[in-house]
């Protein structure tokens, strides 16, 4: 009886297993890592890449964001979309093929062509200060397999 | 500078030619970016949650994921800032009490931060130490300093606690020594230190900071000083005494009958005001006062004690000539009489 119970659970656990991945043909993470320099004895200084649990305001933030299709099928229209969080100001990506909102996610466009409102009517371009949210439109199809990271640099406000 | 990597681009070789232009804007944006710049900032404590999404089309039609959610929490920064905000220096003069000089302790940390204060009136460079009375806390925050209203100040008793990016104001109280010279300065300075801990920047308290995070040391070290200074205005006066004689025979022999006219010159040097300047002079033995002889600045003044200025009591004159601005003088004459 007991092992009845058993296998019974381990076959629902696999069932379950089956499932995700069905639903989810592709893996998506997100990752931060702060730059952190190092003084060496000999005056050198060398940047590297932390995992914080902690930053103060100024320090530089690099997020990673990994997609992979897991799936055997291809993958089109594939975009993917990231919430700047609010204590982060923008500060650019790694391949420069964003588009960025700086309304919230309504609208999107190339930084360099958006403008914001003032409040006296007249418009001023957007700035890497004002970004809301990034998206990545990657053009050609994710086949069975295929991977990559997206990355963008933040500051702490 | 050599830059090492954890991250590699892997999905396409362009994005590697990329990522060498974000690495050389990384270094660039070290040094453009001193912590400084963001005072206060993202307060203590808040939690940095990052979330990704993608949408992509499969054979059964649109699909979104979310990734995981990264959170990392922001530490405590301790900085803050002490300045004069005298116009200039504070005027003093010799034995004076209660000089205020006035300092500003801003936190330019993100989280609520309690300081000590520490005045030193024993700088170096100056001319004279003053006594330190009391440093006082603008509690009603007017700017000015209200005897018995702000309350005074006592290190680890009252220690003022400063909000993110807010400032206080400080007076500082002393009181000058007798000693002291006109022009004279005195250099006064006010410190404040954070009470969670000073040090290098990037000195790490653990558990410390505001919100359950670390507190880390900012770029002022948590500390910071201010100088303020006091100026003596001090005034002197000289007294000049001359005689001129006219004897019976139109000469200037001191015989007989010869009237004697005294001129007495005071002559205020130094900075700023004389106050209440008093001429006595006592009559020499053997000559007789003459009547009504005072003058003060040619003008002439009775004997008796009234509303004018001089004073003749049967034994000396005594003229009160007020208020005397450095650099001016007053003169005094008076006629006796050799019997």
């Amino acid at each position: 009886m007991k092992m009845i119970v058993q296998i019974g659970a381990a076959f629902a656990a696999l069932a379950g297993a089956s499932i995700a991945v069905a639903a989810t043909p592709l893996q998506l993470s997100s990752d931060v890592f702060v730059e952190r320099t190092i003084s060496r004895d000999d005056g050198t200084k060398t940047i590297v890449l932390e995992k914080p649990k902690m930053v103060t305001p100024g320090d530089n933030l690099v997020f990673v964001v990994r997609y992979k299709n897991i799936s055997t099928a291809t993958a089109n229209n594939f975009v993917v979309t990231n919430p700047l969080p609010p204590a982060v100001t923008f500060d650019g990506t790694s391949d420069g093929l964003e588009v960025v909102s700086i309304d919230g996610g309504k609208s999107w466009g190339i930084l360099g062509n958006l403008r914001i409102a003032k409040e006296n009517g007249a418009t001023r371009a957007a700035q890497r200060s004002d970004v809301t949210h990034i998206k990545w439109n990657l053009n050609q199809p994710l086949t069975a397999g295929a991977e990559g990271k997206l990355i963008f640099r933040g500051v702490v406000k | 500078m050599k830059t090492r990597h954890h991250i590699r681009s892997r999905h396409d070789s362009r994005q590697r030619g990329c990522y060498k232009a974000l690495l050389t804007s990384i270094s660039a944006a070290l040094f453009a970016m001193p912590s400084a710049a963001f005072a206060a900032g993202t307060l203590a404590g808040t939690d940095i949650q990052n979330v990704a999404s993608a949408t992509f089309d499969t054979a059964g039609g649109p699909v979104t994921i979310q990734s995981n959610t990264v959170t990392i929490k922001v530490d405590e920064l301790l900085d803050v800032t002490v300045s004069s905000t005298d116009p200039g220096d504070i005027i003093t003069s010799p034995g004076q009490t209660a000089n205020v000089q006035t300092f500003r302790i801003s936190n330019t940390g993100n989280g609520d931060e309690a300081f000590t204060l520490t005045a030193n009136v024993a700088n170096g460079g100056d001319d004279f130490d003053p006594t330190l009375q009391q440093i006082i806390l603008d509690t009603n925050n007017n700017g000015v300093f209200d005897a018995g209203v702000d309350v005074i100040y006592t290190a680890g008793a009252n220690d003022p606690v400063i909000a993110p990016d807010q400032n206080i104001t400080v007076f500082v109280i002393t009181s000058t020594p007798a000693g002291v010279s006109d022009t004279n300065r005195a250099n006064v300075s006010l410190a404040a230190a954070a009470v969670t801990g000073t040090g290098a920047p990037g000195t790490s308290f653990a558990n410390a900071g505001q919100g359950g995070g670390n507190a880390v040391v900012g770029t002022t070290g948590a500390q910071s000083s201010a100088n303020g200074f006091l100026a003596v205005q001090a005034t002197s006066v000289n007294l000049n005494k001359t005689a001129t004689i006219l004897d019976p025979f139109g000469g200037n022999r001191p015989v007989p009958g010869a009237i004697v006219t005294y001129s007495l010159v005071a002559t205020v040097a130094g900075t700023g005001l004389l106050n209440n300047l008093v001429i006595t002079d006592p009559i020499p033995v053997g000559s007789q006062y003459q009547a009504a002889s005072m003058t003060l600045e040619a003008n002439a003044l009775t004997d008796a004690a009234d509303a004018d200025a001089g004073t003749f009591n049967g034994t000396q004159i005594r003229i009160t000539a007020g208020n005397v601005p450095a650099g001016q003088s007053r003169t005094v004459t008076f006629k006796v009489l050799i019997p």
